[in-house]
């Protein structure tokens, strides 16, 4: 119940800046258009890249542009005030209240993609059925399917974010290795090009790395390219990637603690 | 007027230096910095290759003249970001109230602004963007004229972002929380001029062309470059153009920026 609380009022606390909103998908509109000439351009050149077709490809750019938002893919979101807290000492504060922190934060931020998804996601959905004409997707279970992948991408996302923000326990400030995984994770989403077009080993590796949930999975699933055992498959790749991470979390919190007692907090 | 541009630019790297060394106390992450920002369009230019796996060419240009043109635009915006890319946060101060601090010191505001918070993580895209055009460079049948048309190109598209940058942070002075709109036309800017112009539609040239002129920051220029025929059939007095673009461009950020200081209020809090 207290979890939904603080979820209820990081929604909340998203929704005071309308503006801001609003400026963001026009933003998310402007990318989404550029890709998707360029991706008609290639498509136009190479009608089946990556088992994809133009249609196919341009649903996956505003995906892409409406999916961006709502799992941070540039880090910030509720890691960002853990990262603050530990900066300046206040996550000693944190640490005797008789809540877990990982839960705290993980609601906080379950709470923000739900606002991120209702605006900055459905924008620019709405504007790419509208100019491009991009594939809804096709069945109720994929569409189903779609809504648990969703979540399973935030958590992934914040547990990598989580780690992100608990190096400031050692480096005081977290915006070097934000930067760093930001990075990676533009290009291993597949936000700037369908990992099915990336070539031999390098298209396996980013198809293993968690980032891959990000988009690439919930974008797989929407266009329907996942049936039956195919789908299970895909959807327990994000399981078990949200698994890992959030065990992690844990265990680095527990150093992490051991270390701030010992400096006195 | 020569000797207050002096000062003012002396002023500039007082302030700037005094950030740099500020952001040394977190040596990680400042290299961190500088690394992540070159990372990420190291790997945009990735992806640019690994779309060449699967075409010939793009819209008619090979890999190498798309990275003349992708390294040109980088280079820009590069530049401009470094020098004044601290402009974007001006909704911030007129939130905080820091304009008005800002505005009782004895350095033009502009310089101000533009100095704040300077940032050296850039030096990752410029490193990177130099490469990449170095590298496109070596395709280039250069004559006296062309080394000039490139020189002036990096210059006047830098010049062009910088317009933009302070021109769309502008907009805050009216609406505080709407920095991200600027984003559109800067990064969208470089972005889609990462690209050759042929693969979108005619209406969008002309907005690149007349209204948001980055298509003056490589594309034109570019062409010239290459020695190819416009597309588009524009005339080819267009090609060299881009230093009055870059002037226009400029001069009507400056007409802004004054409109939106004389608008400015503070928060009165």
């Amino acid at each position: 119940m207290l979890h939904v609380a603080v979820a209820t009022r990081a929604f909340r606390r998203y929704s005071t800046y309308r503006a801001a909103t609003l400026a963001g998908i026009f933003t998310n509109s402007v990318f989404g258009v550029i890709y998707s000439f360029a991706y008609l351009a290639l498509w136009r050149a190479n009608p089946t890249a990556g088992g994809y077709d133009a249609q196919d490809a341009v649903t996956y750019v505003w995906l892409g542009q409406a999916l961006l938002m709502t799992i941070a893919l540039w880090g910030g979101g509720a890691t960002d005030d853990l990262a603050e807290r530990i900066r300046t000492g206040d996550i000693a504060i944190d640490l005797y209240r008789p809540v877990g922190i990982l839960g705290w934060y993980l609601a906080a931020d379950l709470g923000r993609a739900a606002y991120q998804l209702l605006t900055r996601g459905v924008g620019p959905v709405l504007v790419g059925v509208l100019a491009f004409d991009i594939a809804l997707p096709g069945s109720a279970t994929d569409a189903a399917a779609f809504a648990v992948s969703l979540v399973l991408a935030v958590v992934v996302s914040f547990g990598i974010r989580f780690l992100v923000a608990s190096t400031a326990f050692w480096l005081l400030d977290q915006s070097g290795v934000k930067v760093m995984t930001g990075a990676f994770a533009i290009f291993f989403s597949g936000l700037l090009l369908p990992l099915v077009l990336f070539p031999g080993w390098l298209g396996t590796l980013a198809r293993a790395l968690p980032w891959a949930s990000y988009v690439q999975v919930p974008a797989d699933i929407w266009l329907g390219k996942h049936a039956g055992t195919d789908l299970a498959l895909a959807l327990g790749f994000q399981v078990l990637w949200a698994v890992v991470l959030l065990a992690a979390c844990q265990g680095v919190l527990r150093l992490a603690t051991r270390k701030v007692v010992v400096q006195g907090g | 007027m020569a000797d207050s541009a002096a000062r003012h630019l002396r002023t500039y790297g007082q302030i700037a230096w005094l950030w740099i060394r500020a952001a040394w106390q977190y040596p990680t992450s400042f290299v961190m910095l500088a690394v992540g920002n070159g990372l990420i369009t190291g790997l945009d230019f990735v992806g640019l290759w690994i779309m060449f796996t699967h075409l010939q060419d793009l819209g008619g240009f090979t890999l190498r003249e798309v990275a003349l043109l992708y390294g040109s635009s980088s280079l820009a915006l590069g530049l401009a970001d470094t020098v004044i890319g601290s402009v974007e946060r001006i909704g911030t101060y007129v939130r905080t109230g820091r304009l008005d601090q800002m505005m009782t010191k004895p350095v033009p505001l502009l310089v101000q602004v533009c100095a704040d918070q300077f940032t050296l993580r850039r030096l990752g895209r410029l490193t990177q963007a130099s490469v990449v055009f170095g590298w496109a460079c070596t395709g280039v049948d250069w004559t006296p004229l062309r080394v000039l048309v490139a020189v002036s190109m990096l210059v006047s598209g830098a010049m062009i972002f910088f317009g933009l940058f302070v021109g769309f942070a502008c907009l805050q002075f009216w609406t505080q929380d709407t920095d991200q709109l600027a984003n559109a036309f800067t990064y969208g800017g470089a972005t889609i001029t990462q690209y050759p112009l042929r693969i979108f539609p005619r209406e969008i040239m002309v907005g690149l062309t007349f209204v948001v002129p980055v298509a003056f920051a490589n594309w034109y220029p570019c062409l010239y470059l290459l020695g190819r025929d416009d597309p588009f059939g524009t005339p080819d007095a267009f090609q060299l153009a881009s230093p009055l673009a870059a002037v226009l461009t400029v001069a009507a950020a400056l007409l802004v920026w004054r409109s939106g200081v004389r608008h400015y209020t503070s928060t009165g809090s």
